[in-house]
């Protein structure tokens, strides 16, 4: 399943509810158009909400890090919810984990941002 | 990336009929997809006129599972450590390191040309410590 990206926005936050694959070619592609997309209109508190990512590679993970590091430098916060066992165990291996601000709770992300 | 996906799908299957459980069978199918990315991407440079060929395997003791491609060559020993801090915030060069991670030996072999990947899983029967004993004494 390709990945599919939908938008909400909530007490200044925009939330990306992502569903699908993070892989290498279109995951991972519309990712990053969808961040940019958001930095560059100014967007400085982004959540992904990776409840229903089944999936994720080294690409995909690269885009992570790489949506981090672009907001980071354009002084905006990009944090993660609800991670799925296998996205989290990917995320442990490789240290990300230690990386990321991470959340359970979407009301406890959001407020996190303030 | 057809062929990735074929090689992933393939993999599922190999794991499935091995018995393994599902986090044990994603950590195996992850490493070979990498693997098949690698030699897709890195290895034969995308380009259409060169092939990747595949074999898998189950010994009854372990999956075995050999990738190459008709590349320039790599080497293994250049490749740097994504865990080093100053590559923790680098966007590539995770693929070897997850594969590494998740199976219980990796073999690069130098062809001519390409590069072919050997991957192995120890299978561990329920109530058998043997996987433990292959792994010491690797």
């Amino acid at each position: 399943m390709a990945l599919s990206i939908s938008t909400r926005q909530l007490d200044g936050v925009t939330i990306l509810d992502l569903s699908g694959r993070i892989t290498l070619g279109e995951g991972s592609v519309q990712l990053r158009d969808a961040i940019r997309d958001l930095i560059s209109k100014g967007e400085k508190h982004i959540l992904l909400s990776l409840g229903d990512v089944s999936y994720i590679d080294s690409s995909g993970l690269g885009e992570l890090v790489s949506a981090f590091t672009t907001a980071k430098n354009q002084n905006a916060d990009v944090k993660l919810l609800n991670l799925t066992k296998k996205v989290k165990d990917v995320l442990q291996v490789t240290k990300l984990y230690t990386v990321f601000d991470i959340y359970d709770d979407e009301a406890h992300a959001i407020s996190s941002f303030k | 990336m057809d062929s990735v996906a074929e090689v992933e799908a393939a993999a599922e299957k190999l794991t499935q009929a091995a018995g393994m459980d599902e986090d044990e069978g994603f950590r195996v199918v992850m490493a070979v997809r990498e693997a098949a990315v690698n030699a897709v991407l890195h290895g034969n440079g995308y380009d259409p006129n060169k092939q990747i060929t595949v074999g898998l395997e189950n010994t009854g003791k372990s999956l075995v599972i050999t990738v190459a491609d008709e590349g320039e060559g790599l080497d293994p020993e250049k490749i740097p450590d994504p865990l080093a801090p100053e590559n923790l915030l680098r966007g590539t060069g995770r693929g070897i390191f997850l594969i590494r991670s998740f199976l219980d030996e990796v073999h690069f072999r130098q062809l001519h040309p390409g590069t072919e990947l050997t991957l192995v899983k120890h299978l561990t029967p329920a109530g058998s410590n043997e996987a433990s004993q292959d792994l010491d004494t690797k």
